[in-house]
């Protein structure tokens, strides 16, 4: 069966499902008992198993299989959950992750069977007593309730057959070939019944040969069904084989079947009856034996229906689209922008009679492109939860690689970000979180010495500020020994030691950002290998954001990131300064003052202005940017008041020429991050203006 | 025939003046030849990088040759071009120089490679190629481009 075209879903939902798994297992360590948590982890396991046999995934479905079975004992309240199972549960998955990867990567799951994994799962189904007599090879379940749905459930007896089709039945039992009659159930959630069905069939079809469907296949593949259908197959394998396959597919809620015998009435038939007649008690035991293992997946595809009733009424309004896809809207609207601008300064220039109506129209065009714009950044928009969701489980095996006792604390997981910038922070935010975890934290005896709970605390905060989104990376650790980066500076030829002698406290933490500078004392795999801080401010400044860090020796320290929430296109207010039109984020813009020349006080030979009770403090913008103004002597200044944080400044310009959609162009590589200078913008007239950051200036 | 044959191996270079000097740049790093247009100035940046201007939608960064290698900076007039090199490291640059000429094909044989020790203007130059009896000195963009 070809499966490519599914293998991104599958790929998707897997990770879905494995992320799920690792976050209800870490719940699970903090609360065994906790049914709901229970149900969650077998569910999730169950349709990861059923996603790895329909891709034809062997090795991936013999696993979560395993690991499937383990969680049914654990609801049945036949085993109890340990703590050593939890880390085999966690290595489990750890394998499934490389499954994925593998397959993500050459489209094939490799080779590791993970034998010695499988042998401790099930190593964890024995001690419990009478339950693990019940070897759970073949069937899905190997749970000994009672089968009260099958009776209900056998209407291959119903199927009605031709005397042609009773005929073939007849034969193929002569040449030593199973009949069987199969009833499928799909999950009343399914949403593509018709296309579970044809996987139902495929499944079938590579074991035998499905006689004839109730309904027939044309009325199925049109989903002219209600929840079930019959099969008749003929086949050599045995029943339990089919139904597992078929059970493999998902949103496959039950499937029950049993062998069928001759048909007497069949007059050709007769010749043979003594031998056929012969066997029937043997069959009907043997008819019984794979209904009664059938039976239990009801109880479990019941629970599964509920829950996945709920979520699947969100998950079915999404439609999953390429990145590549976005970026190339993306680019389109910001030539649409480009394009609109160049219209409103063209027919500015025009003047003429026609004017009003073309300009209403190009008003009306300025708010499309605005909404247009909003719109294609909230497709764009993710939470940073799928993020996030990793680091819990990190800073657990941390916890016992460390052998340091620490918690993990976050907040803001729904703070949301461009997808772009989501998927490449997870790497900076790991590295810091290790980073504290390793260097950061004491261990458990010095933190007792200084009077610090024994437990150390890593917080993780992300919260939106203004356009941009502030992530911090916290902890109650040791804080940055200066003294210590300073001295290894020294050593390592960083910088010599007259100069770091001159260097503040803030220059040498900054030692810390550049490559292959590492203090930790012995090289662990957790940090230290030199790779990681300058990394992480190199990813974080490639996405257009900034890493800071603050810290107190003793107390801890304070990493703190801040990213663009837009990387495109923002609201600037366009200002002239010497004659040069320069833009200034209208984000940071509070409000615009005129200002006479005797207003201005001198405060400590820094000029500055009183505002509403407030002082402020006054940037000559021409002093900064080196050019004349074009102001006269003695004129009343503009003013545009710019605030970061709950710093407030004044940018004093020539001249202001109104507010634009502005889209963001890089100044290129060659002439590199200018501090003052935060990009470039094509003017509707053609003519680049740049783009001043107003965040630097205060 | 056979003899041409092993001698054929050939680059193509853009001619150019900078000053009383002819220079050639490898035609393979050349994206574009665009006349003189506004350059927007770029604060506090080295005096060479004249500021940026707009090829195309795109924001480009440029610089006047003349002042990197360390000539007198002389008036563009209209015979002035801006050479937009594609560069791996830096991306897009525009180089401005005092005109462009031709474009000449060199046979690499033909090429005097440049002694070891480079100084002054010509630490910009790797070799140089003679073509209908003139000489240009080709251009190491790597150190053109170079901080």
């Amino acid at each position: 069966m070809d499966v490519s075209q599914y293998l991104e879903i599958f790929l998707d939902e897997t990770r879905e499902h494995l992320q799920s798994l690792n976050t209800e297992i870490l719940n699970l360590e903090q609360d065994p008992e906790n049914e709901d948590t229970i149900n969650e982890i077998f569910r999730a396991a169950h349709s990861l198993k059923g996603m790895a046999g329909t891709m034809g995934y062997k090795r991936m479905q013999t696993l979560t299989h395993d690991m499937e079975n383990v969680f049914s004992e654990v609801r049945n309240g036949t085993i109890k959950i340990k703590s050593h199972m939890i880390d085999i549960l966690f290595q489990c998955l750890d394998a499934l992750e490389e499954y994925t990867t593998n397959i993500q990567e050459n489209s094939d799951e490799g080779t590791n069977d993970n034998e010695a994994l499988i042998k401790l799962l099930n190593d964890c189904l024995k001690p419990d007593g009478a339950a693990a007599e019940e070897e759970p090879a073949e069937s899905s379940s190997s749970s000994e309730a009672s089968a009260p749905a099958a009776s209900g459930e056998s209407k291959w007896n119903d199927i009605p057959l031709d005397e042609a089709q009773k005929h073939v039945i007849n034969e193929a039992i002569k040449q030593g070939k199973k009949v069987y009659g199969i009833t499928v159930k799909v999950q009343e959630s399914c949403i593509l019944k018709a296309a579970r069905a044809f996987l139902v069939f495929k499944a079938v079809e590579e074991l035998g040969e499905i006689l004839i469907s109730a309904p027939s296949a044309q009325d199925i593949e049109d989903e002219k069904f209600e929840l079930d259908f019959t099969i008749v197959v003929i086949t050599d394998a045995a029943l339990d084989r089919i139904i597992a396959d078929i059970k493999s597919v998902s949103e496959i809620e039950e499937a029950v079947g049993a062998e069928m015998e001759a048909f007497e009435s069949v007059k050709e038939a007769q010749v043979e009856e003594k031998e056929t007649s012969a066997e029937p008690p043997a069959k009907k035991a043997e008819t019984k034996a794979p209904t009664k293992a059938a039976a239990p997946a009801p109880v479990a595809g019941g629970a599964k229906q509920e829950k996945k009733a709920g979520a699947k009424a969100v998950g079915n309004r999404t439609v999953r689209v390429d990145i590549e896809k976005l970026d190339v809207l993306m680019n389109l609207v910001s030539e649409l922008i480009i394009a609109k601008n160049s219209l409103v300064s063209a027919s500015a220039q025009n003047g003429g009679e026609s004017n009003a109506a073309v300009g209403s129209q190009i008003e009306y065009l300025e708010n499309v492109t605005t909404s247009l714009h909003e719109s294609v950044m909230k497709v764009r928009m993710v939470p940073i939860e799928s993020v996030l969701n990793k680091f819990p489980r990190m800073i657990r095996d941390l916890t016992k690689k460390l052998d340091k006792k620490m918690e993990l604390h976050m907040s803001g997981e729904e703070t949301e970000l461009d997808r772009t910038v989501v998927d490449e922070i997870g790497d900076p935010l790991m590295h810091l979180l290790r980073n504290s975890a390793d260097h950061g934290l004491e261990s458990a005896e010095v933190r007792a010495e200084r009077g610090k709970p024994e437990v150390g605390s890593i917080y993780l905060d992300a919260y939106q500020d203004g356009n941009n989104v502030i992530i911090e990376v916290r902890d109650d650790g040791n804080g940055i020994d200066v003294e210590k980066v300073r001295d290894k500076a020294i050593e390592r030829g960083t910088v010599t030691p007259e100069q770091a002698m001159n260097m503040s406290d803030k220059e040498i933490i900054d030692l810390l950002f550049l490559p292959s500078f590492s203090t930790a004392k012995e090289v662990t795999d957790v940090s230290g290998r030199g790779v990681g801080l300058d990394v992480v401010k190199s990813k974080i400044e490639m996405l257009g954001g900034e890493v800071e860090v603050k810290t107190r020796l003793g107390e801890g320290s304070t990493w703190t990131i801040r990213l663009p929430l837009t990387l495109a296109i923002i609201q600037a207010l366009m200002v002239e300064v010497g004659g040069e039109k320069y833009a200034i984020s209208l984000n940071s813009v509070t409000t615009l003052e005129n200002i006479a020349p005797s207003d201005v006080k001198l405060v400590q030979s820094e000029e500055v202005i009183h505002l509403r009770g407030s002082v402020i403090q006054l940037i000559r913008l021409n002093e900064v940017l080196d050019i004349e103004s074009t102001r006269k002597e003695g004129e009343n200044m503009i003013v545009a008041i710019v605030k970061k944080g709950d710093k407030l400044a004044g940018l004093v310009v020539d001249k202001l020429m109104g507010q634009q959609e502005i889209v963001i162009k890089s100044l290129g590589k060659f002439i590199g991050k200018s501090r003052l200078i935060s990009g470039a913008t094509i003017l509707g007239d053609g003519e680049v203006a740049l783009i001043l950051d107003a965040n630097v200036l205060i | 025939m056979e003899e041409l044959k092993i001698s054929s191996e050939t680059i193509q270079f853009i001619v150019l003046r900078v000053g009383d000097e002819q220079y050639g740049i490898d035609i393979k790093y050349v994206d574009n030849i665009i006349h003189m247009s506004s350059i927007t100035r770029v604060p506090k940046v080295a005096s060479y990088v004249k500021g940026v201007i707009n090829v195309r939608g795109e924001v480009i960064p440029v610089m006047d040759i003349r002042i990197k290698m360390g000539l007198p900076e002389a008036e563009y007039t209209k015979d002035s071009r801006i050479v937009i090199i594609k560069s791996e490291q830096q991306g897009f640059v525009g180089l401005i120089v005092d005109a462009v000429k031709e474009v000449v094909t060199l046979e690499v044989d033909g090429i005097e490679k440049m002694a070891y020790d480079r100084n002054g203007k010509d630490m910009f130059v790797t070799g140089v190629g003679k073509h209908q009896g003139a000489l240009i000195s080709l251009l190491d963009l790597n150190e053109v481009l170079a901080e």
